[in-house]
């Protein structure tokens, strides 16, 4: 079996303002990153069900040129607010890499 | 067709950067150094108390060295976001940082300082105007917003940086812009295309971050054309690949390929990248479609107490396995116990528990239990005042070591105190509360210049 984390060459989750989080899924080569897109497993309904958000805040963008996946949401609170652990919100990626990619 | 080379000497000010890539730009004939000084990374506290991410020592050595290279060179030194949040108290901070190294360096310039920071008058005017649109998430904004508001900023655009250049300043400290703004405003002053422009100072607003192995931060330097520009780092190890280049634009972005700016929206989903040599990429093809509103972005921070904190773990498997109604007993004694002893105040207690959903909290999909063999527990109580919420943890520190679980027959001791006394005061807390724009008279009306010769 092969996953999301052991594909990439990156992932990673960043604030893009204080009210957004980010999450990028980077591939180092160009078949690794079409393996991931076509399998369709980075989609809205599976974030939202991950991340237990509503699907219609979701934004997933795969760059080509990047070789890479990009997923966008609102944040549960803003940045360094009293609700909010993680001010820069770059602990936020982990439960993706664990999602299946088919062969 | 003249082309037009730039450097941006680091991503973020005061993180640093190599004398000798700053010289190599210059003897290549850059024509500006720029450089972003602000970010909202760290959260509200750096716009909320007025205070740097950096240090003063890291900030001045950083600018030294880019003010003794753009005066000696005749060329503009422009920073953006002074002093982290762009507040006149981050301004003022890097204002002194400069006048000190213009004293000692003995530099003589023309300085533009611009401020960024709002009164809630101006705030509150545009809003009675139907001059403000909220962003999502967010709702409209209110009065009730403006009035909790401890200190706003408005991010400018190029228009007051391009008033400073025209008016003869050779440096340029800015409030809150935007990051692009620091390298577009000069470019596009001398003519060059707005899709190339932004494009280019999106790349370089990170300073080296779109090299394709980046170990420390560093310049990074762009050369502009007609059509298309081209950006390459100045280290002899780092190098731009048109995927490192091409990633930059997914850095801090909800979409990579939409850029809003305060005039329109660069859009890069056209975008080509093409290698031009080991290290360099000409980028082209971008396209910038200007908006039918000007609109300035806010942001603001309001206070939302004073927090006193304290932190503890628990080893006790039987614990560990009920952690969920230990703690919710827990908050039913605390409850009971300041009812009894300060009465109906308002305050609120904030559970982190790591090794459970310490970390993601509402995102965690693993919320069910503890995993491990032990859990640190982060409580936050956040009232009106610190001699409140310092009275809170207190009770709340006794109750927690002794809070019963039915296993036991007796008086527990179920939390290990790293520290003695163990709670902690953290001072007034803060958090952004404005996620609106403004639509103003003019790109300059809500941005105050003052010039001074050094």
């Amino acid at each position: 079996m092969t996953t999301l984390g052991d594909l990439a060459k990156l992932v990673r989750s960043k604030n893009a303002g204080p009210f957004w989080l980010t999450i990028d899924i980077m591939f180092d080569d160009a078949e690794a990153y079409r393996r991931a897109r076509d399998a369709e497993i980075v989609n809205r309904a599976a974030i939202a069900r991950l991340y237990n958000r509503d699907p219609a805040d979701i934004i997933v963008v795969n760059h080509d040129v990047a070789l890479a996946i990009k997923v966008s949401f609102p944040r549960p609170q803003s940045s360094g607010s009293k609700l909010d652990s993680d001010a820069y919100g770059g602990q936020q990626y982990a439960p993706l890499l664990g999602l299946e990619v088919p062969a | 067709m003249a082309s037009f080379p730039l450097v941006s000497a680091t991503g973020m000010l005061g993180s640093g950067f190599r004398t000798e890539s700053l010289d190599k730009a210059i003897s290549l004939g850059a024509r500006m150094i720029g450089c972003d000084a602000g970010s909202t990374d760290p959260g509200p506290g750096p716009l909320a108390t007025g205070t740097c991410m950096f240090s003063a020592a890291a900030v001045k050595r950083d600018t030294e060295i880019m003010m003794t290279r753009a005066m000696k060179a005749g060329i503009p030194l422009i920073i953006g976001s002074a002093g982290t949040s762009g507040s006149d108290a981050g301004l003022a901070w890097m204002v002194d940082i400069l006048r000190e190294i213009a004293r000692e360096q003995d530099l003589h310039f023309k300085l533009a300082v611009i401020h960024s920071e709002l009164s809630r008058e101006v705030v509150r005017q545009h809003l009675r105007d139907g001059r403000t649109r909220a962003l999502s998430p967010s709702g409209p904004l209110s009065d009730a917003d403006i009035d909790a508001s401890t200190h706003i900023v408005g991010m400018m655009g190029v228009e007051p940086i391009q008033q400073a250049l025209t008016a003869g300043a050779q440096m340029i400290v800015a409030g809150r812009s935007s990051d692009t703004s620091i390298f577009a405003a000069l470019p596009l002053l001398e003519g060059y295309s707005p899709a190339v422009v932004w494009h280019m100072a999106k790349i370089l607003e990170c300073g080296a971050a779109a090299v394709a192995v980046r170990t420390a931060p560093d310049c990074m330097m762009a050369v502009l054309h007609e059509d298309s520009f081209d950006v390459f780092p100045l280290r002899e190890d780092y190098r731009c690949t048109p995927q490192s280049v091409a990633s930059h634009t997914l850095y801090e972005n909800a979409d990579p390929f939409e850029l809003k700016e305060p005039s329109g929206t660069l859009r890069t989903d056209k975008a080509r990248y093409e290698a031009i040599s080991e290290r360099a990429v000409r980028v082209s093809g971008s396209q910038f479609v200007h908006d039918p509103e000007y609109t300035i972005k806010l942001e603001g921070v309001r206070q939302v107490g004073y927090s006193t904190i304290l932190m503890g773990g628990v080893r006790d498997p039987y614990i560990l396995a009920q952690i969920d109604d230990w703690l919710a007993q827990l908050d039913d004694n605390i409850k009971t116990r300041i009812r009894n002893t300060v009465g109906d105040l308002a305050y609120e207690i904030v559970t982190r528990v790591y090794g459970r959903d310490g970390v993601m909290g509402a995102l965690e999909p693993q919320r069910r239990s503890v995993g491990g063999h032990e859990a640190f527990i982060l409580w936050d109580v956040i009232s009106e005042s610190q001699e409140l919420s310092r009275t809170i943890a207190t009770s709340l520190s006794h109750l927690a070591v002794h809070n019963p679980i039915a296993k036991w027959h007796g008086l527990i001791s179920g939390v290990a105190f790293p520290y003695s006394p163990p709670e902690i005061d953290r001072g007034p807390v803060y958090e952004f509360h404005l996620n609106h724009v403004l639509v103003p008279d003019s790109p300059t009306s809500l941005f105050r210049s003052e010039y001074e010769e050094l």
